[in-house]
């Protein structure tokens, strides 16, 4: 099918692609050494002109992210790749550097090169050790080759990358935890300003991008940024991967243009799982506020996303059918947060403690309806209130479940306890089962 | 304050360093960088927080001083609430708080909603209970029922974080005020949160425990009841305390305390905040060594020695002083008068005019501590022509100099123990002024490290050399922004008092003298010393004595100089004495001021001696010196009578009486009764009257002493030539140790450290076969002493012990700091 633009993600079904034979077999590291004959300011502007906008979530615009480093900061400047993905429902960097971790590893190069940093980090999620081997041996590879080290192609550039396995804790993947952690402390976020592109790590500038906007700049250089800007919508240019799972045929990474909307790639997945229909999905992970069958064909870019009350995130679709007891799955996002919560500030600590036990109240049946307004309380006093975005992140699920599937909930309290059977939305359940 | 030359520049800087905002409709200006939570306190608006500490770097993590902000100055506001504490007021800010803004106010009342769920509600038993921070903001910002009916978090409680500091963990707000103090203020990070989430937890590092001489401080700021002590935990409610400022009577420093009562009970002491002395911050010392004049051998009431049995019985004021008259007049002037360092400058004057008055003598000095080879004479003239009559007002060095200095030179003087407030405002300039430490010692020490100092290594005894080559030293570039701090240990080494001011004269350093107890400055001031009389007067100025003569009313002050303390003790063993008064001196320091050794030959001629002379103690508790006075007199402690010390800046600090006790007097009154009966008044009787006359006899202001150019010895008497494995011992005492004052307080007791031998690489690889932390056998003059060893980084020929520690005084065990000793393997093995 012709929506589908795979360029991250083209190699991946090729013989061992995860090999620097395989990788520069199909053309790849060609735009490391052009980006080498291009100035540093120039690699800058294409990524500017290209409207790449950050893929770990938020959006912020890459290149605009790389000019903000002072170059008469006399500290070394860093790059930090954020490679600690762990959002629930988000599988997009992992498999890329799983299957061509080179991709990445050159577009370390052609950044670090662009912002003058002369030592870059990625900081990779520490479960996912056969990852964290194969990122190892790609750069050990880069290193023989002549990529990494001393003058790279002589060129007269220096970098030195080192890969950095994280501990296991989802608060890592906020950038200034992730600092702390990366300079052995432990991981919580850090009082801004200073931002980190004044003084992150070590105090020194630092730009951290996600896996995911780091790999798209070598397809960058090595087309244009007029190439990437044809492709997405008006403000969200380019193409991203989507990562779909949940109760679909065929789940996986779809990687598209931004603005494909959700009916299209569900069809590419090949529909809903025997036929069921949609019940509620998130766009982004758990985090973002979920949406329901309404919103099948809201455009998937960062501006249509929000409008419809949410947010694109890491554009990781998880899909429930009408199987799902929402409540039921809001609890495990919410124990999820609870466990994950750093403890720094008050808000997220205690309100996830808080949440959890009152939800799974209900899940029980056990409560009344004035305790969905208190749980909506609890979370217009977690909102906005906490330290960094988890906190904001845990209340998404139930502020918007509540919204969307309120008639679930009260259906928990008149039923006394789940009306759902929970073994109908499991993967394993048997064929035509339901609610 | 500085000269400002008077062109305005410096005030237009003032101004444009003011920034005007509007806090709840109430325009206000402060100074640029201030945060919004405080810039709120000067238009009168409380905002609840926890985490926030002004003396601590801002953090934002309780989130509980959320305000509403409509505009940041820049005409957009923020669309969140933001954390006061953390955000810098702007020009034209407009701040909306709980007084004015109801998302404010409900944001705060969320936040302390979920501090309470997991708070148990056992402010009736709790420690906190009563001046709790939560406890009162949860009233003022918080609702009166929580909405939370579901489990709190629970812990086995409490935890032990040291031997003093216990943890009840299900208390805990998380402010992460104690770990932020101990890392960013005393500089001792043995405790760290842990864990994650609502598990989150102050921890220890079970290897390294939470050993700090500030520990104490972090119980202070806890903002509910989770940090408590040993010592007060469980002893009172606040409610029913009685506080009364009071000032420190452990070291020089001076430190502001609060000391909090009941039932003429002390129950607790506290930091006071005194911004230009202590800021906000005491040793453990300051706070918990105060029941050592609450124990079993106090003196309750004056005694005389039976003249049919020859014991001590009790006696009458009247008759006591009459028995005490007598036995003075009977020695004439033959008299020696040793008042110890640890009065206050209204009874050390007492003691001063009473030997002069009274006995007719100058032969006084307060220093009951090692004085050197010349018996003290080159420190005598060091203080009365370089210490006496300066202070704050006359330009002295102050702490707030020593934050502000580019480069600060210890010498003979180990701040964190024997100086805690000097300790941590070096270390705060260090770490906010990048101020430049050096410290001439025989190694790096723990305290030296934590304020970031670099070490000159210096081997005991060639103090004087060391600072007379600082000069020259091109690193240390020691100039007019320079401060040299002395510490009394420097006595003890000939011509090192005279390097120093030599080196202040050469480089435009200044200079200033660091002595370890709270009374030293003082006695100084007043003239406990034979050189000196009160108000910097030198005895051997004739018109000095004239002076003084007019102002006493007295005919004739003694002329000749008197004898330093090492000679009054020679003089009554020689019997050149007849009489000693003496007071508040630990027997300890006066035995090891005379040959050191507590059972050795010289001790026992000295305690011969002292049982044939006429003595009269005045001591708060019974000691070996008052088992063999011929009277006794019970003089009140600190808590006990109104007075002031002088700290080591100079800095005149008064207080009250705290507690009224009828069983003791302040020396000053039963001098004065003593010198009534002898016939020859004082004309004082309280510390206040003291006080008053001090005021209008005033400074000297004629000449005084100088201090002559000492010989400085160039070549260093090698002491370790004479045998094979012989070095010099580097000591002093540290700041938890066996001191009397101490005494009562097992918990504090216990969080000493522990006493070791520090050697050198080298020694330590000559000793063969031992590890670190073995027994090894540390032997000098007086005996040898079995300690753990440990390396550091002494010079070779140098070894460090502390002076004293519980249980092994190494000062009379082994012997003084300079002594010659060795460090052997155990014989028969390890114990």
């Amino acid at each position: 099918m012709d929506v589908l633009t795979p360029i991250l993600t083209d190699n991946w079904d090729a013989e061992r692609a995860w090999t620097l034979a395989s990788y520069e077999s199909r053309g790849g590291y060609d735009a490391l050494k052009k980006a080498l004959s291009m100035s540093q300011d120039d690699v800058i502007a294409a990524v500017k002109d290209s409207g790449l906008r950050g893929r770990g979530g938020a959006g912020f615009p890459t290149g605009m992210k790389w000019s903000f480093i002072p170059q008469d900061n006399p500290n070394p400047k860093y790059l930090v790749v954020n490679a600690d993905e762990s959002e629930p429902g988000t599988c997009k960097d992992i498999p890329l550097m799983m299957a061509s971790p080179h991709t990445l590893v050159e577009g370390v190069i052609i950044s670090s090169y662009a912002i003058r940093a002369n030592k870059a980090f990625i900081y990779v999620r520490g479960e996912v050790l056969h990852v964290v081997r194969r990122l190892q041996r790609a750069v050990q590879e880069a290193y023989l080759a002549g990529h990494l080290g001393t003058d790279i192609h002589g060129s007269g550039y220096d970098l030195d990358l080192v890969v950095h396995a994280g501990a296991g804790a989802y608060i890592c993947g906020e950038e200034t935890a992730l600092l702390d952690s990366l300079e052995g402390r432990r991981g919580q976020p850090r009082l801004r300003p200073p931002f980190p592109a004044v003084a992150g790590l070590y105090a020194s500038p630092t730009v951290i991008n996600n896996v995911e906007s780091i790999a798209s700049v070598p397809s960058i250089i090595a087309n244009g940024a007029d190439w990437f800007a044809s492709m997405g919508t008006e403000k969200s240019k380019g193409f991203g991967i989507f990562s779909l799972s949940g109760h679909v045929n065929r789940p996986g990474q779809y990687e598209a243009p931004l603005g494909i909307t959700l009916r299209q790639l569900i069809e590419l997945a090949g529909g809903m799982r025997n036929g069921n229909q949609l019940k509620f999905w998130t766009p982004g992970g758990s985090s973002t506020p979920l949406l329901n069958s309404e919103h099948l064909d809201v455009p998937l870019d960062f501006e249509a996303v929000g409008e419809a009350g949410s947010m694109l995130g890491t554009r990781a679709l998880q899909i429930f059918d009408d199987t799902t007891c929402v409540v039921r799955a809001v609890l495990r996002w919410t124990e999820f947060y609870k466990h994950e919560s750093c403890g720094k500030c008050t808000p997220c600590r205690e309100g996830t403690w808080w949440l959890t036990q009152t939800l799974a109240r209900l899940e029980n049946g056990q409560g009344s309806e004035e305790d969905l307004d208190l749980l909506l309380d609890q979370c217009d006093n977690i909102l906005g209130r906490a330290f960094c975005a988890l906190g904001d992140g845990a209340t998404s699920p139930i502020t918007s479940s509540i919204k969307y599937f309120r008639a679930d909930y009260l259906a928990h309290l008149e039923h006394g306890g789940c009306p759902f059977d929970p073994m109908a939305s499991t993967v394993f359940a048997a064929e035509g089962a339901s609610a | 304050m500085t000269v400002t030359t008077g062109d305005g520049a410096g005030s237009a800087v003032e101004k444009s360093d003011l920034v005007t905002l509007t806090i709840d409709g109430i325009e206000v200006s402060v100074p640029k960088d201030t945060l919004v939570i405080r810039a709120a306190e000067q238009v009168g608006v409380q905002i609840p927080r926890f985490c926030d500490h002004p003396l601590l770097d801002p953090v934002g993590a309780c989130r509980q001083c959320l305000v509403d902000i409509p505009d940041a100055g820049n005409g957009r506001g923020f669309p969140k609430p933001q954390a006061s504490c953390t955000l810098p007021v702007a020009e034209g800010m407009v701040v909306n708080t709980q007084a004015t803004s109801a998302v404010a106010d409900k944001a705060q009342q969320g936040i302390m909603e979920f501090l309470l769920i997991n708070h148990p509600l056992d402010c009736p038993v709790c420690d906190k209970g009563g001046e709790c921070p939560l406890q009162n903001q949860a009233m003022s910002n918080g609702r009166g029922e929580s909405r939370f009916v579901e489990h709190k978090r629970v812990y086995p409680k409490p935890i032990n974080i040291s031997a003093q500091v216990l943890l009840d963990r299900e208390r805990c707000v998380l402010c992460a005020r104690c770990t932020r103090f101990s890392e960013q203020i005393a500089g001792d990070p043995f405790i760290a949160l842990i864990e994650r989430g609502a598990l989150q937890q102050v921890g220890i590092y079970e290897r390294e425990p939470f050993e700090s001489y500030f520990s104490g401080n972090t119980i202070q700021i806890c903002p509910v009841g989770a940090l408590t002590s040993a010592a007060y935990r469980f002893r009172s409610r606040p409610f029913d305390l009685v506080s009364a400022p009071a000032v420190a009577e452990h070291d020089a420093c001076g430190s502001a305390i609060r000391v909090d009562h009941r039932r003429g009970k002390v129950m607790r002491r506290l930091a006071d905040n005194d911004p230009e002395v202590n800021e906000e911050w005491i040793t453990d010392k300051d706070r918990f060594a105060f029941l050592w004049a609450r124990q079993d051998d106090r003196l309750t009431h004056p005694m005389v020695r039976d003249e049919e049995t020859g014991d001590l019985r009790v006696a009458s004021w009247s008759e006591a002083f009459a028995v005490a008259a007598r036995g003075l007049a009977a020695a004439k002037r033959k008299v020696g008068l040793l008042p110890g360092g640890r009065l206050t400058v209204e009874d050390a004057y007492a003691w001063s005019k009473f030997a002069r008055v009274t006995c007719r003598t100058n032969n006084i000095d307060f220093r009951s501590r090692p004085l050197g080879a010349d018996r003290g004479a080159e420190e005598a003239a060091f203080l009365a022509s370089q210490v006496v009559l300066t202070g704050p007002d006359g330009g002295a060095v102050t702490y707030a100099d020593l934050e502000t200095a580019r480069t600060v030179v210890l010498a003979g003087l180990e701040p964190e123990d024997e100086a805690g407030a000097i300790f941590l405002r070096l270390r705060k300039a260090n770490r906010a002024h990048g101020t430049r430490i050096f410290s001439l010692a025989p190694f790096t020490s723990r305290g030296l490290r934590k304020m970031g100092g670099r070490l000159l290594p210096t081997v005991p005894g060639t103090e004087a050399t060391a600072l007379d080559a600082l000069a020259e030293n091109g690193e240390v570039a020691l100039d007019g922004g320079g401060i040299v701090l002395v510490g009394e240990r420097l006595a003890s080494v000939p011509g090192a008092l005279s390097a120093a001011v030599q080196l202040a004269q050469t480089t435009g350093a200044r200079l200033a003298w660091v002595p370890r107890r709270a009374g030293d400055r003082g006695a100084l001031e007043v003239g406990c010393l034979p050189n000196l009389f009160p108000g910097g007067r030198p005895v051997s100025d004739a018109s000095a004595r004239v002076d003084l003569g007019a102002a006493w009313g007295a005919a004739k002050l003694p002329e000749a100089e008197g004898l330093d303390a090492e000679s009054i003790l020679d003089a009554l063993v020689e019997g050149d004495l007849e009489a000693l008064v003496v007071g508040g001196v630990d027997p300890a320091d006066t035995l090891q001021l005379y040959g050191g050794q507590l059972h050795g030959a010289r001790a026992k001629k000295l305690r011969k001696a002292l049982r044939k002379a006429f003595v009269v103690a005045l001591e708060v508790r019974s000691s070996e010196l008052t088992e063999v006075a011929d009277v006794v007199f019970p003089v009140a402690p600190t808590t006990d009578k109104a007075g002031s010390f002088v700290n080591w800046e100079g800095r005149v600090r008064p207080f009250g009486k705290v507690l009224e006790s009828p069983t003791s007097l302040p020396d000053v009154r039963v001098l004065a009764g003593i010198a009534e009966e002898r016939g020859r008044p004082i004309g004082i009787r309280s510390p206040e009257q003291a006080a008053t006359e001090m005021q209008q006899l005033g400074p000297w202001e004629g000449e005084r002493l100088v201090i002559e150019p000492a010989e400085i010895p160039h070549e260093v008497s090698a002491s370790s030539t004479s045998g094979e494995r012989t070095l010099v011992l580097a000591s002093w005492k540290q700041l938890i140790d066996d001191g009397r004052m101490q005494d009562g307080d097992d918990h504090y007791r216990a969080t000493a450290r522990r006493p070791v031998v520090l050697v050198g690489q080298a020694t330590f690889d000559g000793l063969g076969g031992v590890e670190e932390g073995d027994l090894v056998t540390l032997t000098g003059p007086l005996g040898s002493l079995n300690l753990p060893v440990r390396v550091a980084d002494l010079a070779d020929g140098v070894v460090w012990a502390p002076a004293s520690a519980p249980g092994f005084s190494v000062r009379h065990l082994v012997g003084p700091a300079g002594s010659t000793v060795t460090v052997s393997t155990l014989e028969g093995g390890r114990k």
